[in-house]
């Protein structure tokens, strides 16, 4: 990793004759707070973090980089939950927070070109005085940029009905490992000129270009919403009314559910009034024209009272909806103030699957003497088994290593993926190889050194550098 | 943690039960929170930052350096990124060590500073005696027309800048003090609860018409009030500049002035105060002599709103021909350092004549924070003027708040255009007014 190293003094120089005094950082307590993102127990020093503020000095940047061998390592708000955005050792941190207008919104196509520092809340704000809508909405929205949602393809509450970053993505703008600037997609709804490689991007999780703009899909913003909370008193009972709400094709915009453990922390931490018997909350709302919500709402009520519901409410003005969702809301927050450390994993199988790895998730925790709570995104299979534990404590530590394995190959067994929602990184880079048969790994690899021959793009992240060992 | 450096030794930091900085999860949910991170866009600047700076020196990764020192300064203090926390953490405290180390290690030392430190924290906020003598002194400076002829001489151009800026900002000393409108004892009409009353510091020089009014609402509502003589200040401003063992002397003397097993509850009107007074027990939990009476404190110390609204207080009857345009501006250590946001509004909403309009971004900082718009006026500046525009947007002529040093910086903001009040000087005035009809 020699050619790795930024030792002379000549490279700060030449950074910060690209994008001046200020916007290079390079004292240790500049840079100890770039050393890690929002995932638990990893951390590396970054050695110079630059924030430029044009696409020039991005390109500027990268082509320095290239030609001098040195790893870039592109990060935004450094909300990301797989250790996607830590340093790497002896590389630049190239910090896009300072890239943060919203360029254009077109209502007649409906669309929005924005630069990645852009925060995603910000998005969806900018949106709405048009009647329009950003439906993506991961759980930093109010923090995470939007290029860091493309870089991971994130996720969020909505992905049953409204899907992913994916589905709003129509181009962007990308400066390659090389320095050079290139334009992908178009503001057309049909586009198929050549491979769509935008998509290529979507979620490359910067190892293979930088993104410095974002064309945006939009849509109409519903018109109305509808909140229910449901609980039952088995996690079965609660699957069989999600079942039914789809088969009856209904597809309501948030299907959210907490099993026994996370719904006695949420009681213990906010008393939202869940019943102590509850062994499965679901919050579910359905969004569009009011006429159709208030039918879909009524429809839905009475499924989840046919499949033995302990309790059905029905939100009766939108203060009440966000008392109601509150239990959901404040899931994590209940759970992460509970120990030091809190391991939030996102494994996702076929909705079909949804009970069988929930109740995996708690017989792990059984098996390993752990605290395991579990909460997610029922309308789309992915699950939040959320550990509770101290990383400096080193034995039981070994256990959750333990007990996310297990999880991992569980996951794998019923037709899941190890990540839904957060991405690789380094926090799931061991277990990608269990995931994909040898010729789709290595087929991950090839298109990574057809685009970084180098290897200076986030290296090591997803899957380790063909030849290297691996970690 | 390999490649451990020697450092100096941690006094404070080295005391901190680790897990506090380890709770943070470094989740970022803080940092839209964070005025000075939004002013910067730097981590260094936002909460989960400056977390990681502590622990890196707890860790012995890095040493109390004048960096970190200047970082712990440049954070206000406003406490907006523990109401952002999803995990609880405990920020307050891990923010008091870390000052307190960078004063124990010396890293921000000169001259100037020390003399200020001193005459501030050791002398007028430790005597009583001698603030309200200096009070007097600037009362007579205010009233006599010296203020005047030193204002229009332009004499001022002689003095040092700092003490040029800050001249027109000093605040209006009163020209009776606390204890000259509060009697000792009060009491009731009928004896429903005992209270202490905290008179404070500067409140009790330059609004000592709110402690008045304080008093009145208590007795309003059946509480004897006992208020004992020249309190002084309860330690917040030494514990928010890094003096803890001065603040835990401040916090002694106060818990000795108060009979705690006779009241139901001690109450305080100032919101930074407030704040630093739940947590004595903190500060005194290896004072074997003081730890119990300190826990006690903690579990009785009221905002006054928040003992209203907890006693079912008297709703003031009447109705009133004009209405006020009224805006509430939520004082930071009052909605974040202590979760009290809807009882202040629950006061407001008694009050016949007040026509409430929201005010955007009220839980935002106006600025003050302490003495941070006199050791940080330009960012203090930037948020006063930030928060004087959304006030003029509302089109109130009455701001409502909570906080002595919010009222100042704020009222310095407005100028003429409207004007700042604490919450029960309306209340008494209602009370008031209903016994006039």
């Amino acid at each position: 990793m020699a050619s790795h190293r930024i030792e002379s003094s000549n490279l700060v120089s030449r950074l910060s004759s690209i994008v001046g005094k200020e916007d290079l950082l390079t004292e240790p307590e500049d840079l100890v707070p770039y050393g890690f993102d929002g995932t638990a127990a990893l951390k590396q020093s970054a050695v110079c973090v630059v924030t430029p503020r044009t696409v020039e000095a991005v390109a500027a940047i990268v082509s320095l980089a290239a030609a001098e061998n040195i790893p870039v390592v592109t990060r935004g708000s450094g909300t990301g939950l797989s250790g996607g955005s830590i340093p790497v050792d002896g590389g630049i941190v190239l910090c896009l927070v300072n890239l943060d207008e919203i360029l254009e919104i077109d209502p007649a196509n409906l669309t929005m070109l924005c630069q990645p520092g852009v925060i995603t809340k910000a998005i969806d704000d900018a949106a709405a005085p048009f009647g329009l809508f950003y439906p993506p909405d991961p759980g930093s929205m109010k923090i995470s940029t939007i290029g860091g949602n493309v870089a991971n393809n994130s996720g969020g509450l909505r992905g049953l009905k409204y899907g992913v970053t994916r589905d709003y993505v129509m181009g962007m703008e990308v400066v390659l490992p090389s320095g050079e600037v290139c334009w992908l997609g178009s503001k057309c709804v049909k586009d198929v000129a050549g491979y769509s490689m935008k998509d290529l991007f979507v979620g490359s999780e910067g190892t293979l270009g930088i993104i410095t703009k974002v064309l945006l899909k939009l849509v109409p913003r519903p018109k109305a919403r509808r909140t229910l909370l449901a609980s039952f008193d088995s996690m079965e009972a609660a699957a069989r009314t999600v079942s039914e709400i789809i088969e009856k094709q209904i597809i309501p915009c948030t299907l959210e559910f907490l099993d026994r453990k996370t719904c006695r922390c949420v009681e213990d931490y906010a008393k939202v009034g869940l019943p102590t018997e509850a062994a499965a909350v679901v919050l579910m709302e359905t969004d569009g024209h009011p006429s159709v919500v208030d039918e879909e709402a009524d429809a839905m009520a009475a499924i989840a009272e046919s499949n033995g519901a302990i309790t059905v409410e029905k939100a009766r003005d939108e203060a009440h909806a966000t008392k109601l969702a509150s239990a959901r809301r404040t899931a994590f927050s209940a759970l992460a103030r509970i120990r030091p450390t809190t391991i939030l994993e996102d494994v996702t199988v076929p909705r079909s699957r949804l009970v069988e790895i929930v109740s995996f998730v708690e017989e792990t925790g059984r098996k390993y003497d752990l605290d395991i709570a579990t909460f997610g995104h029922f309308g789309d299979g992915n699950v939040h088994p959320t550990i509770l534990t101290d990383e400096t404590d080193t034995e039981e530590m070994e256990r959750v290593e333990h007990a996310l394995s297990d999880i991992i190959d569980k996951t794998i067994e019923l037709g899941g993926t190890i990540t839904g929602e957060h991405g690789v990184g380094l926090a799931k880079k061991p277990f990608l190889p269990r995931q994909f048969s040898e010729a789709s790994f290595s087929l991950l690899r090839q298109v990574k050194v057809a685009l970084d021959p180098l290897g200076i793009l986030n290296p090591g992240k997803i899957f380790d550098p063909a030849g290297e060992a691996k970690s | 943690m390999s490649g451990k450096k020697a450092v100096a030794p941690l006094k404070y930091m080295g005391d901190l039960d680790y897990s506090v900085v380890q709770q943070c999860m470094h989740c970022g949910m803080c940092l839209p929170s964070c005025p000075t991170y939004l002013e910067t866009k730097k981590e260094r600047n936002s909460p989960r930052g400056r977390i990681a700076l502590m622990r890196s020196i707890a860790d012995g990764d890095l040493s109390v350096t004048k960096a970190f020192g200047e970082e712990m300064y440049y954070c206000l203090g406003c406490l907006a990124c523990t109401t952002a926390c999803p995990a609880g953490v405990n920020y307050p405290e891990l923010f008091e060590n870390a000052r307190a180390e960078v004063e124990y290690h010396g890293v921000l030392f000169n001259p100037e500073r020390r003399f200020w430190r001193w005459l501030t924290l050791n002398q007028l906020f430790s005597k009583h005696w001698m603030l309200k003598a200096m009070g007097r002194l600037l009362w007579l400076y205010q009233v006599s027309g010296v203020c005047w002829l030193v204002r229009k001489s332009g004499v001022l151009w002689l003095a040092p800048k700092n003490l040029r800026e800050l001249e027109p900002s000093t605040p209006v000393i009163q020209r009776h003090f606390s204890d000259e409108l509060i009697r000792e004892q009060e009491d009731p009409a009928e004896v429903k609860y005992r209270v202490g009353l905290l008179t404070g510091c500067v409140q009790d020089l330059v609004f000592p018409d709110v402690n008045r009014a304080t008093a009145d609402v208590l007795l309003e509502n059946g509480c004897e009030v006992t208020t004992p003589r020249s309190q002084g200040c309860c330690g917040s401003l030494h514990a928010h500049n890094g003096d803890l063992d001065q603040a835990a002397d401040r916090a002694r003397a106060l818990l000795d002035r108060f009979d705690l097993s006779s009241l139901d509850a001690i109450i305080t009107n100032a919101a930074g105060c407030g704040s630093h007074l739940k947590h004595f027990s903190n500060l005194l939990k290896k004072d074997p002599a003081y730890a119990d009476r300190a826990a006690e404190w903690d579990r009785k110390v009221k905002d006054i709103s928040e003992w209203l609204v907890e006693i079912d207080f008297r709703k003031p009857s009447g109705v009133s021909d004009e209405a006020v345009k009224t805006t509430y501006h939520e004082a930071c250590h009052l909605c974040h350092g202590q979760g009290i946001s809807s009882q202040p509004r629950e006061v407001l909403s008694s009050i016949p004549g007040l026509e409430m309009v929201e005010l955007e971004n009220a839980t935002h900082c106006c600025g003050s924070a302490g003495i941070y718009n006199i050791t940080q006026p330009d960012q203090a500046g930037k948020l006063q003027k930030e928060k004087v525009a959304c006030i003029e947007k509302t089109g109130a002529s009455q701001v409502v708040t909570s906080n002595p040093g919010c009222h100042l910086q704020i009222q310095n903001g407005l100028g003429d255009s409207a004007e700042v009040i604490h919450p029960v000087r309306l209340l008494a005035e209602a009370y008031r007014k209903e016994k006039q009809s």
